[in-house]
């Protein structure tokens, strides 16, 4: 039998992803964030969580995806990577899901560069797919100017 | 400590020296312990490096002291034990090696015969029997015993031990000798009282507390000097027993703590300034002050005076200087500096290759030196200092200097840089090139430096824990180094203030003062020059910044006040325009996240009483950002001096001035010395001429709107606003009724002008403005002005 893999769910308009939960610290309803002036595009600000300082990274941004509709807000999902702590800014926060790594498939050619770039694979659902998000590359920003998204 | 035994014997004077035939394996004592260990040993400012290096030596030997009476009793039982006579080996072979470094030559010569005989029993030449075991016994007590005379007196102490040094050497030759026990202490007490005095007394209780400042002018690497060896039973605690070793991971743990608490203290402060309950704000009160306290403590159990990294610098340099040929002399300032331990750690490194670099290349031969009219000695400084919420470290020599033109050749040689970029840095930037990766200007390497693999490892070496490094040379003159490190983990008092809606926090070392313009006095006071704004700060220009272009973000709130937050940055003072002025709070200084690292206009972030995120201003990355301090940092350095080539068109910057009602003339910026204003009390009269003293000489006033409209009325004013026009070293003022600005523009002169005084008519900022005709005037009044003269009396 193969291994078997926990993902941390969430949505980003329909698309469904996911992150491996031995990366995820915790995750947390929307909360007031310090905005950070000249920064990097994706970066949305700073939240004080119980006095640690991390930063937001607005996901969608990232992936190039339009903005959450007006009223909406998002929530954060915290991961551990090698650039520190930081939040990750998703519009709704599903299940913890196992899935079985029979189910795996690389990401496909034909969906967008900054996608590609960022998803680690495709785990094909009983009724949908599950997108798997790198998270080291997703932090990873280089210079602060706009470069997501425009692709 | 334990000071129960009491050994006996007599004192004998002279010491004999022992004679190094037997060579010890190299064994050290596994010292990766105590590498991340912080010995908590006084930290008193005034203790010298090599005092430190003595308490830690006593309080090691201490510890590995207790650690051998167990081991050699537990020998006795098992005298076979193979590890325990290691063990044993190893901690006599570190006393005597370190007393070896430190120059206590008495004790280490009693540990040398102990750890010969030890090898013997180690190689199985010798067996333990108990005559070794007492002998072996007696050794170590002789050693706590010249140990508690160090810590107390600075030396050994008179006792003689030759005895005992002859039994341990009769033994170790494999013949059962007669037991000499150790010297007693009772004999001396008796001996050296007479020659102790009590002051010798009240020094060892000062160094007893580690508190004290008492200064210890005499060195303690002096070998011992005849007195000392007393043993009082009043004496208070050793140093042992008032220190203990405590793992930095614990303090770092206590400090993140403090800085919650900090920031705990700070809402339930801002609570309590709404709360009415009187007894809620005592106990608020009682806090507070606790707090403070708590956290003074836990931050000073971290800090270090960065002697301790120089203290071995002398030596290095004095080193480098004999193998070089050079004379150098090192100047240190600042010793105290305090700063984190672990910053401490992480600049050792980097500052012993600085100043082997600048000994070895910076620092001329003496001939060389003589030949360009310096002194033969060289000069190599260094100074540390708190500026700026950052530690300031700074390498300075007066060397040969740095040869920009040398750095470029290498560097395109080397193809670091591209002849377009060359053509465009700076000597300053050229000069920094020295850190890029595999640069290196040493025509020949020398075992010392120059292996290309030097300054860009200091380089990162100081980006990693935050810092920046810069280097200013002037060739043939010298050399300076500058190292700023952020106190990333210090609790700092800032300012807060207000722009474009969001708080940020200003560390107030870097504050000198805030100034409030309101209404009329906004344009009255703040004068552009080149487009940009400066106030006159009692009487100086200060350039004006503000915050909300800096940070690109809406100005939220559009009233008519100024705030400017009047700042130091190296040593230039700038005014940053804010929006608002809130009130200064103590705020933990937590270091940006790797995503937001990049921007030079953010030191850090920290959490507001309210619980809040605010971010903390890097007052010199602002200052560079905005050009207040002429060098931009390098990361912006290409992309500036790109944006700077565009704006070299044909364009003309002048200033704008108002005569009577409605006239606007101009005139170029480039013939402008200063603007300055008068006061009208300062005005006097020569024969019929208005004159102002003006930087020690007599100055004209020529009045443009009397020139120009018949105008008289400034007569009436009580300043007068002034365009200095200077030639020749001869100055005159041309007063005008209101300066109005300064623009850059393409000069299209659209009329010729017949008027007297003017050059002709332009369009400026879409208004109709005279061009003046300076010179044309200045000469119309003083015909012998630009005669190559020295002024007359006008």
């Amino acid at each position: 039998m193969a291994q078997n893999r926990q993902y941390c769910t969430f949505y980003l308009g329909d698309l469904f992803f996911g992150v491996e939960v031995e990366n995820v610290q915790e995750v947390f309803k929307y909360q007031e964030m310090t905005r950070v002036p000249l920064a990097h595009s994706v970066v949305r600000g700073l939240i004080n969580l119980r006095g640690q300082i991390i930063t937001a990274i607005d996901l969608r941004a990232r992936l190039g995806m339009d903005e959450l509709p007006d009223g909406k807000l998002p929530m954060n999902v915290v991961v551990r990577t090698e650039e520190g702590v930081v939040s990750l800014l998703v519009d709704k926060i599903a299940e913890v899901l196992e899935v079985s790594e029979d189910n795996f498939e690389r990401p496909p050619d034909t969906i967008d560069e900054i996608t590609r770039e960022l998803v680690l694979g495709v785990y094909k659902l009983e009724n949908k797919l599950l997108l798997t998000l790198d998270t080291e590359k997703t932090v990873r920003l280089g210079p602060p100017v706009s470069m997501a998204g425009e692709v | 400590m334990d000071k129960n035994s009491k050994p006996d014997s007599d004192l004998l004077k002279g010491m004999e020296p022992v004679a190094p035939d037997m060579t010890p394996d190299p064994i050290n004592k596994d010292q990766t312990e105590a590498d991340t260990e912080v010995s908590s040993v006084d930290n008193s400012e005034d203790m010298s490096g090599m005092d430190d290096i003595i308490n830690e030596f006593i309080v090691e030997s201490y510890e590995n002291l207790d650690q051998l009476d167990q081991d050699l009793v537990g020998l006795e039982k098992n005298p076979g034990e193979v590890s325990i006579l290691s063990s044993i080996f190893r901690t006599i072979h570190t006393i005597k090696g370190t007393c070896g470094f430190i120059g206590f030559s008495k004790l280490e010569s009693v540990a040398h015969v102990g750890e010969n005989l030890l090898s013997k029993l180690r190689d199985g030449a010798l067996t333990l029997d108990p005559p070794i075991t007492s002998a072996l016994l007696a050794m170590v007590d002789a050693i706590r015993q010249m140990l508690s005379c160090i810590e107390k007196s600075q030396n050994e102490g008179v006792v003689d031990y030759s005895e005992l040094i002859e039994t341990l050497t009769t033994l170790q030759k494999g013949e059962s000798a007669k037991i000499a026990p150790a010297p007693t202490e009772t004999s001396s007490v008796e001996k050296s009282e007479e020659i102790v005095p009590v002051a010798q007394d009240e020094q060892s209780a000062q160094i007893l507390v580690p508190e004290s400042k008492s200064k210890k002018e005499d060195s303690p690497a002096k070998p011992a000097e005849p007195n000392g060896g007393v043993e009082r039973k009043q004496e208070v605690r050793s140093m042992a027993d008032t220190n203990i070793r405590v793992d930095v991971t614990l303090l770092d743990q206590l400090m993140n703590l403090v800085g919650e608490l900090v920031l705990a203290r700070n809402q339930i402060l801002q609570f309590s300034s709404k709360g009415q309950d009187a007894g809620f704000l005592a106990t608020t009160q009682h806090l507070n002050l606790v707090t403070t306290e708590l956290q003074e403590g836990v931050m000073k159990t971290r800090m270090q005076t960065i002697g301790n990294v120089w203290s071995k610098f002398p030596r290095v340099v004095r080193d480098l200087a004999a193998s070089c040929g050079k004379k150098i002399r090192l100047e240190m300032e600042g010793k105290e500096t305090e700063l984190d331990k672990t910053l401490i750690e992480a600049i050792k490194d980097p500052l012993t290759h600085i100043i082997r670099n600048s000994a070895d290349h910076g620092i001329e031969s003496p001939e060389d030196r003589k030949a360009a009219g310096k002194p033969e000695e060289g000069l190599l400084k260094l100074r540390a200092f708190h500026e700026g919420g950052q530690v300031n470290i700074e390498i300075i020599d007066d060397g040969r200097g740095i040869n920009p033109e040398k750095i470029k050749e290498k560097a395109l040689e080397k193809h670091l840089i591209t002849p377009d970029q060359a053509s465009r840095m700076s000597d300053h930037e050229l000069v920094n090139l020295v850190f890029a990766a595999g640069f290196s200007t040493a025509e020949k390497v020398t075992n010392v430096s120059g292996r290309g693999v030097g300054m860009d490892v200091v380089k990162t070496n100081i980006e990693k824990i935050g810092g920046t490094v810069d280097i200013q040379s002037t060739y043939g003159e010298g050399t300076t180094l500058k190292i700023k490190i952020p106190l990333t983990l210090a609790i700092i008092p800032a300012l807060t203030v207000m722009t474009g809606g969001d708080r940020y926090a200003i560390p107030q070392v870097n504050l000198l003062e805030l100034v409030l313009l309101e209404g009329e006095q906004i344009s009255k006071n703040v004068e552009f020059i080149k487009g940009a704004p400066v106030y006159r700060l009692r009487g100086h220009l200060l350039p004006l910044i503000y915050l909300s272009e800096e940070l690109k973000v809406k100005k939220k709130d559009d009233n008519d006040k100024v705030n400017i937050v009047v700042l130091q940055a190296d040593e230039r003072q700038f005014g940053l325009v804010v929006e608002g002025v809130r009130d200064t709070e103590e705020i933990v200084v937590k270091p940006l996240s790797q995503q937001l690292k990049g921007i030079p206009a953010f030191s850090g972030a920290t959490i507001m009483g309210d619980g809040k995120v605010a971010l903390i201003l890097d007052v010199m990355g602002l200052a560079q950002s905005a050009r207040v301090v002429t060098q931009t940092r390098k990361r912006s350095r290409l992309e500036s001096s790109e944006k700077g080539d565009e704006k070299a068109t044909d364009k003309q910057t002048l200033l704008l001035f108002g005569i009577g009602e409605k006239g606007r003339m101009a005139i170029p910026l480039s013939m402008v010395a200063r603007l300055e204003e008068f006061k009208q009390a300062d005005i006097e009269r020569s024969g019929n001429q208005d004159v102002v003293q003006y930087r020690g000489e007599i100055m004209p006033l020529i009045y443009l709107a009397k020139i120009f409209n018949g105008d008289t009325s400034y007569t009436e004013k009580e300043t007068l606003q002034a365009v200095v026009y200077t030639k020749n070293g001869k100055s005159v003022a041309l007063v005008a009724d209101k300066i109005l600005d300064i623009v850059e523009e393409t000069i299209t002169t659209k009329r010729a002008s017949n008027r007297k005084g003017t050059l002709g008519t332009i369009v400026v900022q879409n208004l109709v403005t005279d061009l003046l005709d300076a010179e044309g005037i200045v000469r119309e009044h003083d015909p012998t002005f630009f005669d190559n003269q020295p002024l007359a009396t006008v």
